[in-house]
C-alpha cells in the first residue's frame, strides 16, 4: 500500500474472543446510564412500589385470591413479573435512542461484533432487573409476602423471572430497532404491554375474568411466567407445567425475536 | 493501484430517489479530497457507502485496495467517520466516549487511555473530560466526534460537514487539525456545503448534483473556470445599468445587467475594478452601491448547470430554462 501511515492499533482477535469483549463494552456504556441518569432507575422502581400498595391496601381487599393464600402473597410474584415487564420497555427506547443519533450508525462502521449492541443492550437490562427484582422482593417482605418454599424456591422464582425478562428484552429490541425513534418507541411499547399485563393472572385471578377472556388470561406468556413464580416461591401441585410453560414461551420468543432484532440491526439506520 | 479511495459507478437508489446515479472519484493518498454539494446532492450516501453502513447498489468502491461489500470488516480497520451530526453518547463522559471507541476498534486496551487523554489535551477538553457530554457546547460535542473518530490512528478519515454549525474559531481550529492530520499522513475525504471550505482545504474538488459528479478537478482550475472575484454595480435606476452594461461589454467579457444591477465576473479583481470605475467615471455614471465577493457554491453551481443549488427535498427543476444564467463563466 503506498499510502505508508503510522498503523492503526487494532488487533486481529479471535471472532468470539471480540464478541464477548464489545458485548462488555456496551453493557458498561449503558449501565453508566444508569448512574448518570438516576432518573431511569428511580422512576422505573418508584411504579412497581405504587402497584403494590394500591393493590395491597385499596383493591386487595375486592380481590379474593384462590386457595387460602393472603392477597399480598398471591399479588407480590405478580409485580415481580409486571416489573421486568415494563423494564423491557426501556431496551426499546434505548435503541430507538441510538438509531435516532446517530450513535448506531457509527458502530456499524466500526470493526467491532455485529453482535455486541444488542448482546450488550440485553445484558444490560438484565443487570437493571437484577437490581430491581431484588428491591422489590425487600418491598414485598416489609408489607408482609413470605416465601414459602425456602431459599431454593425464592432463587429458582427469581431466576425464571429473569430469563423471562431477557426474553421480553429481544421482543423490545426489535420494536426500538424498527420505529427507530424514543417517543415512538414509548408509545408503540404500551400497547403491545396492556393486553399482556393487565389481562393477565398478575393482580386478579382469571377465575375473575369474563369467560371469553380466560384462555387468553390463562396461557399468555406474562401469566404464565407469575404463575410459575407463584408456585415456585409459593408451592403448587402444577409447578413443573407452569415452569415448563413458561420457558417454551421464553424460548419461543428468542427463537423468533432474535433473528429479527439481528436481522434489523444490521440494516438499522 | 495508486488511490487511496476509489469509487467507479457507485449507485444507490431509495425508492424513486437515485441519490448516487453512477459516480466515480479517486483520492490520492494522503490528501484532503472535497466532495462539494448542496443538501441531498449525495455526499453523505458517498460517506455511508464508503464507511459500510450502506450497500451501494452497483458500482464499487475501496479504501485502501479493501472493497467495501467484499471486506467491509478490512474497511472498517483503516477508517475513522465524523458525522454531520455529532454521533456520541450525551451520558458518558468525554473520556469515557473515547474509552468506548477505542474497545470497540479493537486496539490494544493498554493504549486506549494515553492515547484518549493525547487527544482530549489536543482538542482542548482536557477541562471537560469528565463532564458528562450533554452540559457540552456545540463546538464542543463536534470536536469530540471528530477525536472519538482519530481514536485508532485511521489512516483514511471520513468528515461528513464537519464545520456545519461551527463558529468561526472552532472551523479555523478544526481546518487546522485537518492539515496537521495530513501532514502526518491521514488521507481526508471531506463533504461540505462551502467552496470556501473546500478550497481552503482539498487538493481537489469533486463537485456533486444530484447524484451525479459534474465537475472534478482542483480548486484552482475550477475557481479560474469561474472568475475568481465578481463585483455587483448597483444604479439608482436600470437605464444607469443599461448605459454601464453597453459601455463595459466593450472591454469586459464578464459583464451582465440584472434590473439595475450590473454583475461582472473577472479573475484579476481588483485591478478590473479600478479601470471599470474609472470608465464609469468619464462616462459621468456613478454606482450607488458597490459590493465584492468570491464566488460560492451557488456560482460554481450556475456556472457547471445553469441552475442554482438547490436541495433534493424540493423536486427537482427541469433545468436551465428560463432561469438567469452567468456569461462570463463556463
Amino acid at each position: 500500500m503506498s499510502a505508508t501511515v503510522a498503523a492503526g492499533a487494532a488487533r486481529e482477535r479471535p471472532a468470539l474472543v471480540r464478541a464477548v469483549r464489545d458485548a462488555k463494552a456496551v453493557t458498561w456504556r449503558y449501565l453508566i446510564h444508569y448512574i448518570r441518569v438516576p432518573q431511569l432507575l428511580v422512576f422505573s422502581t418508584i411504579q412497581p412500589v405504587i402497584f403494590v400498595l394500591m393493590f395491597r391496601y385499596v383493591f386487595g381487599g375486592a380481590i379474593h385470591p384462590p386457595g387460602d393464600i393472603p392477597y399480598v402473597e398471591f399479588l407480590m410474584p405478580g409485580i415481580f413479573t409486571q416489573t421486568v415487564v415494563f423494564g423491557a420497555i426501556a431496551t426499546a427506547i434505548g435503541l430507538a435512542t441510538d438509531v435516532k443519533s446517530g450513535l448506531l450508525e457509527r458502530f456499524r462502521s466500526l470493526p467491532m461484533a455485529r453482535s455486541a449492541v444488542l448482546a450488550g443492550r440485553t445484558m444490560a437490562d438484565l443487570t437493571r432487573n437484577v437490581f430491581v427484582v431484588l428491591l422489590m422482593v425487600a418491598v414485598g417482605f416489609a408489607v408482609g409476602f413470605r416465601v414459602h418454599t425456602g431459599f431454593w424456591g425464592l432463587l429458582a422464582g427469581l431466576l425464571l423471572l429473569l430469563f423471562f425478562g431477557y426474553a421480553l428484552s429481544w421482543i423490545f429490541a426489535t420494536v426500538g430497532l424498527y420505529v427507530g425513534d424514543p417517543e415512538t418507541a414509548q408509545a408503540a411499547a404500551f400497547p403491545l404491554i396492556a393486553p399482556l399485563v393487565f389481562a393477565s393472572s398478575l393482580f386478579v385471578p382469571v377465575e375473575q375474568m369474563p369467560s371469553w377472556l380466560q384462555p387468553w388470561a390463562e396461557h399468555q406468556p406474562v401469566s404464565v411466567t407469575a404463575s410459575a413464580v407463584r408456585d415456585l416461591m409459593l408451592g403448587g401441585t402444577d409447578t413443573a407445567y407452569h415452569v415448563a410453560q413458561s420457558l417454551a414461551w421464553c424460548i419461543g420468543i428468542l427463537l423468533v425475536f432474535v433473528p429479527l432484532a439481528v436481522r434489523r440491526y444490521r440494516r438499522a439506520v | 493501484m495508486t488511490g487511496a479511495i476509489e469509487v467507479e459507478g457507485l449507485t444507490k437508489r431509495f425508492g424513486e430517489v437515485a441519490a448516487l446515479d453512477g459516480i466515480d472519484f479517486e483520492v490520492r493518498p494522503r490528501s484532503v479530497f472535497g466532495l462539494l454539494g448542496p443538501n441531498g446532492a449525495g455526499k453523505t450516501t458517498a460517506i455511508r457507502i464508503l464507511a459500510t453502513v450502506l450497500e451501494p447498489d452497483a458500482g464499487s468502491a475501496r479504501v485502501l485496495g479493501h472493497d467495501v461489500v467484499q471486506e467491509p470488516d478490512a474497511v472498517r480497520r483503516v477508517i475513522g467517520m465524523a458525522g454531520q451530526f455529532a454521533a456520541v453518547d450525551p451520558n458518558l463522559t468525554g473520556r469515557e466516549n473515547l474509552r468506548l471507541i477505542g474497545l470497540l476498534t479493537q486496539m490494544e486496551t493498554s493504549e486506549i487511555m494515553p492515547r484518549a487523554a493525547e487527544l482530549l489535551r489536543r482538542f482542548r477538553l482536557d477541562e471537560a473530560a469528565d463532564r458528562p457530554l450533554r452540559t457540552y457546547s456545540g463546538g464542543m460535542r463536534r470536536r469530540l466526534d471528530i477525536a472519538a473518530a482519530l481514536v485508532p490512528r485511521p489512516p483514511v478519515l471520513f468528515l461528513d460537514e464537519p464545520t456545519t454549525g461551527l463558529d468561526l474559531i472552532s472551523r479555523n481550529e478544526l481546518w487546522d487539525m485537518i492539515r496537521e492530520l495530513v501532514d502526518e499522513g491521514t488521507t481526508v475525504l471531506l463533504t461540505t456545503q462551502y467552496l470556501e471550505e473546500a478550497d481552503k482545504l482539498a487538493e481537489r474538488i469533486a463537485v456533486v448534483d444530484h447524484g451525479h459528479v459534474i465537475a472534478d478537478d482542483r480548486p484552482s482550475v475550477l475557481k479560474a473556470q469561474l472568475g475568481s472575484t465578481v463585483a455587483e454595480l448597483g444604479f439608482e435606476e436600470e437605464d444607469g445599468a443599461t448605459r454601464a452594461v453597453s459601455l463595459l461589454a466593450a472591454t469586459h467579457d464578464g459583464a451582465e445587467r440584472d434590473g439595475a444591477t450590473v454583475r461582472l465576473t473577472t479573475n484579476d479583481g481588483p485591478r478590473v475594478l479600478i479601470d471599470v470605475l474609472r470608465e464609469l467615471d468619464r462616462a459621468d455614471l456613478s454606482p450607488a452601491t458597490l459590493a465584492v465577493h468570491e464566488p460560492s457554491l451557488d456560482d460554481v453551481f450556475l456556472s457547471l448547470t445553469g441552475h442554482r443549488a438547490e436541495s433534493e427535498e424540493t423536486p427537482a427543476e427541469p433545468a436551465v430554462s428560463g432561469r438567469r444564467r452567468r456569461r462570463g463563466a463556463a
